[in-house]
């Protein structure tokens, strides 16, 4: 692994080594290659056999018949996969885990970016409400669940509690719902407490942006007569598009792979929330070995198809710098 | 909401409009108190209902204070929680110091001392932190019970060094990619090698970079439920695992598990207010694991 790598990538690096030596004209060339290699080669060594080799061997049970603890089977290749999408509660999951992804995201980005935007030109007490907005996250998933859990209670009426016996009090009774439990949308509030957890972060990578712009810009946004929205339309948000981009990146990824926040908040058994990977566990705990396995290899391409793409952009972007 | 808040500052930036801007600037703290409350509910709940007793915590009650304030839930949240959570230090330390050493190396050889391929090198790398760990799991349970590597605190000492690796080289690469080329470049004039620079001109420098990596790594790996499902259980696993033990129990002992989930939450949380401004600027370097 470790000596394949570099050399099948000496090739499309040839052009740039030239532009590089110019900038530092005493380096020698014969020392700089073997010693770094050396030094990062436990990590190659190990990334190569606990990522791609361990994504390989699933991929390779995922293509047999072997859904008890015992030997498998033989190859049975697409078939599992096959099964998999005809299976009504994976295809359910999978709605459900594109509708999470979709109210996260939404949830997450309107609110941090709202929170930046109110802070942005600085208050008062700024560095509390930043703190307080970003706490939740260094709460684990399954702590928030344990409260989560009791806010979200599906109970209405008398026998209300959490946040419906609130509404209740409020006499917003007309906003008690069932919360997880509903079959169509029970997955979204899964999201709430995600939104809880993660529109922090989102705000402080808003506010990192916000703060990031030159004021000569917004000055000769000014200078040129744009109105404020026009200022936020043509001058702002472009410049914050790139710190979207990376907050639904890092928002997506984290999303697709939900599973401790279900598993505290409704158990690995509840159908109302089933996504991927708490069927893979499931399937797991049964010794369906094909069976999971091919689920997180589908875990994985819904992944990839969102993060491969970032990763091929930023390797072009270094390559140019 | 955001487009109805938009137009705001118009009133904000122009001295004419005093009136307004005094509504404004009411309309906007209101709305960051109320969001300060908010995030601030759940956490009122976890506090309140941890001093209740069980017959208090019940719906009708929900929202109120304690009748009587007492610790009964936080002690037995203690004596489930507290053998748990040594275990969870023994295991977090270790990983974040190691996956931080190992990253810092990954970083400098990758912003400073490069090879012909480095950038491809750091993005297969890159990838690792992104994968769902479902996609290797199966393999990986044979192959940790093929490595005989036991169950528990082991384990997870060698995933979370492991599969932290990505987070910490990427960290360290940001990082030392700003430090001037002509620090090196001295340091090569002197006659240095690679290890002697990394370990004089280098490591004397990455303070910042090693608080954000340790407190990341040691968040992260306190946080972690699903390694922990695979290779430990409540009797050898870490605190979230006791912790959704308590909490999933069939009594529903409320008290109890909102003080157990306080419990948990107390050494992340410490890390974060001592350290906040760092975890701040770690966030900013553009990395991220979920």
């Amino acid at each position: 692994m470790s000596s394949t790598v570099p050399a099948s990538a000496t090739t499309p690096d040839a052009p740039h080594t030239p532009a590089k030596s110019r900038k530092s004209p005493g380096r020698r060339p014969s020392r700089s290659w073997a010693a770094p290699l050396l030094l990062i080669s436990p990590t190659l060594l190990v990334l190569g056999v606990f990522v791609y080799g361990l994504i390989a061997a699933n991929l390779n049970t995922s293509f047999q018949d072997r859904h008890t603890r015992a030997e498998s089977q033989g190859y049975v290749w697409f078939e599992n996969y096959a099964a998999l999408f005809s299976d009504d509660t994976f295809m359910y999951s999978l709605r459900n885990l594109l509708l999470y992804t979709g109210a996260f995201l939404l949830g997450t980005l309107v609110l941090g970016f709202l929170w930046a935007w109110l802070l942005e030109k600085g208050v008062r007490g700024e560095s509390l409400f930043r703190a307080v907005y970003l706490f939740p996250m260094a709460v684990s998933f399954i702590a928030s669940g344990v409260v989560w859990r009791w806010l979200l209670n599906n109970a209405e009426g008398d026998r209300s509690s959490g946040l419906n016996r609130l509404f209740g009090d409020l006499g917003l009774t007309w906003l008690q719902n069932p919360w997880w439990t509903h079959e169509r949308w029970g997955i979204v509030a899964i999201a709430v407490p995600a939104i809880w957890q993660l529109s922090g972060y989102v705000m402080a990578l808003f506010l990192a942006g916000f703060r990031g712009i030159p004021e000569e810009l917004r000055e000769a946004g000014r200078m040129d007569g744009c109105n404020e929205w026009q200022l936020y339309r043509h001058v702002l948000f472009p410049q914050l598009s790139p710190v979207a981009l990376s907050a639904i990146i890092i928002i997506g990824h984290m999303s697709l792979k939900v599973f401790d926040l279900i598993m505290a908040i409704a158990g690995q058994t509840n159908y109302t929330t089933q996504v991927p990977a708490t069927q893979m566990w499931v399937e797991f705990t049964r010794g369906d070995y094909a069976k999971s396995a091919a689920i997180g290899t589908v875990l994985l391409v819904i992944v990839a198809v969102l993060i491969v793409p970032y990763l091929v952009a930023t390797y072009r972007q270094e390559r140019r710098r | 909401m955001t487009t109805e808040a938009l137009p705001a500052p118009v009133q904000a930036s122009r001295p004419a409009g005093t009136h307004a801007s005094v509504a404004t600037r009411t309309v906007k703290y209101g709305l960051l108190l109320l969001f300060l409350l908010l995030i601030l509910m759940p956490a009122y709940v976890l506090f309140v209902t941890s001093f209740k007793t069980i017959g208090d915590a019940t719906p009708s009650r929900a929202w109120n204070l304690p009748a009587e304030w007492q610790l009964d839930g936080w002690r037995r949240a203690w004596e489930t929680l507290s053998p748990a959570l040594v275990r969870t230090f023994s295991m977090v330390i270790p990983a974040a110091l190691l996956s931080a050493f190992i990253g810092s190396m990954n970083g400098f050889v990758l912003s400073k001392w490069r090879f012909p391929g480095a950038d491809l090198v750091f993005t297969l790398i890159l990838f690792g932190m992104f994968i769902p760990y479902q996609a290797v799991m199966i393999p990986l349970v044979q192959l940790m019970q093929a490595l005989s590597v036991p169950s528990g605190v082991p384990s997870l000492i060698v995933l979370h060094t492991i599969y932290g690796l990505p987070i910490t080289t990427l960290i360290f690469r940001n990082y030392y990619a700003g430090v001037p080329h002509e620090l090196i470049e001295a340091a090569r004039v002197d006659g240095a090698g690679m290890l002697r620079t990394y370990a004089s001109v280098m490591l004397p420098i990455s303070m910042p970079a090693f608080v954000v990596v340790l407190m990341w790594q040691f968040t992260s790996a306190w946080n972690d439920y699903l390694f922990a499902l695979f290779f430990s259980n409540s009797r050898n696993g870490p605190v979230t695992i006791s912790l959704n033990f308590l909490a999933s129990g069939q009594l529903q002992d409320y008290s109890a598990s909102m003080a157990g989930a306080l419990i948990a939450s107390v050494p992340t949380l410490v890390v974060y207010i001592l350290l906040g401004r760092y975890f701040v600027g770690g966030l900013m370097a553009g990395s991220v694991k979920g």
